[in-house]
């Protein structure tokens, strides 16, 4: 039939997408009753929906609350770095060192990932139901991610050592989906989260050494593209021998 | 929303973010279902958008951020991790094939000019469903803005916007039928 192929194209039409093709449209349509209805149909459904999906309204007292709210947090023109403000404080970095300053800010954006990953493990292990997939089996909690996370790894093989895995979730960090994987060490429980690296680049060292961050320990690696936190309240040593184990599992 | 650089320097984090109060209250609403619930959820959306400011690249755009953090927020809550748990994206479902000829949803709904039957047509679409039709016909976004917004490509936002519409169709024949 030679309205087909425009039929395919009517959500395309519809929704302001057909750039190529939209003058060949438009004079099809005028030529053929049946797509002109199709067209009338879903010019009426988009509307319809448009209106009935205009549906809620915040309240007064939410609308308040949440400006209030914002004028209470410090406004970014006043923190942030406008040109001037910029070349200003590079000609004052050339006097005192670039060198020492790069280092304090490299710091400080690790320290803000850190306490975000922090956040994250201990709002974790506070929820009533820590991890969604409730296992100790490794062939278990892998297959678990599948389709939740865009893209794949190993657990490490712990039947010689002294990690039990707990289970694991999906979550979010700096809107980029990962896993949360939870492990059980004499009674410390240890996060492990993996994100893609690409969100992290730049941003954090190719491997760290174990630091501490609001007394949490915590280490971080990247590996195959991926980067690594492992965090907890156990010993230094311990995290590291779990990121090791991760290492291994990871090459 | 394109953001440039000189503009966004220039430009609290307020005043780019509170523009948008309303209709992502409106889209939060949408996907809990409940007034409270939204009301966290947006409160929420605000805290984390401001935290993560300095990570917002310039230049991109502003509003698909803001919604991809209350999507997010949304999927990891209590309310949307059922939701998903008992959804699944795999089993995404048509909707019944449409008699051809024949009263279509459309002609009756200027007939009884119903809005009630598209809100709740909408409400009973599965959350996938229903925030792309909200994202789309409702905050017009284009399809680019939807894909960076529901982290998929554009083609899945084409595929599903379908069967969105598709599913929308079915549920509003139903209900016009049974009216």
């Amino acid at each position: 039939m030679v309205c087909e192929p425009w039929k395919e194209k009517l959500d395309l039409y519809l929704d302001g997408e057909l750039l190529d093709e939209l003058r060949v449209f438009d004079a099809h349509v005028r030529n053929c009753p049946s797509c002109a209805a199709d067209v009338l149909a879903g010019v009426q459904m988009k509307r319809a929906i448009q209106i009935a999906g205009k549906r809620f309204a915040p309240s007064a007292e939410f609308r308040q609350r949440m400006q209030l709210h914002m004028q209470a947090k410090p406004r970014r023109s006043s923190i942030g770095f406008s040109w001037m403000t910029v070349t200003a404080v590079v000609a004052i970095l050339a006097v005192v060192g670039l060198t020492f300053t790069y280092v304090g800010r490299e710091r400080a954006r690790t320290q803000q990932v850190y306490s975000e990953v922090a956040d994250l493990h201990v709002a974790t292990l506070a929820s009533s139901s820590p991890v969604d997939v409730v296992s100790s089996d490794r062939h278990t909690v892998k297959p678990w991610f599948q389709g939740r996370i865009p893209f794949t790894f190993d657990l490490p093989e712990l039947q010689n050592s002294e990690f039990s895995l707990l289970g694991g979730r999906m979550t979010y960090l700096d809107q980029t989906p990962g896993a949360h994987l939870i492990y059980e060490l004499r009674k410390h429980r240890i996060s492990v989260f993996i994100f893609p690296e690409e969100s992290w680049r730049g941003r954090l060292d190719e491997n760290s050494s174990v630091t501490k961050e609001l007394s949490f320990s915590v280490e971080t690696w990247s590996r195959g593209g991926l980067r690594y936190f492992a965090i907890g309240d156990a010993g230094g040593a311990d995290i590291d021998r779990l990121a090791k184990l991760f290492k291994a599992a990871n090459p | 929303m394109r953001v440039s650089r000189l503009d966004a320097q220039s430009d609290s984090f307020e005043e780019l973010a509170m523009p948008l109060f309303d209709q992502l209250y409106n889209f939060a609403r949408w996907l809990t279902q409940n007034r409270e619930e939204a009301e966290d959820l947006v409160q929420e959306t605000y805290a984390k958008a401001l935290k993560g400011f300095s990570s917002f690249q310039l230049g991109t755009n502003f509003r698909a951020w803001m919604y991809r953090i209350l999507r997010n927020t949304f999927l990891t809550s209590r309310t949307g991790l059922r939701v998903t748990n008992t959804v699944s994206l795999d089993s995404e479902e048509d909707g019944p094939d449409l008699a051809v000829g024949g009263a279509t949803p459309e002609t009756l709904l200027i007939d009884r000019s119903s809005q009630e039957l598209v809100r709740r047509a909408i409400d009973e679409l599965p959350v996938h469903f229903r925030e792309i039709l909200l994202l789309c016909d409702v905050e017009e976004m284009s399809y680019q803005e939807i894909a960076e917004t529901l982290s998929i490509p554009i083609g899945t936002v084409m595929s599903r916007l379908s069967r969105a519409r598709k599913g929308l169709r079915g549920r509003l024949q139903k209900q016009l039928q049974a009216g």
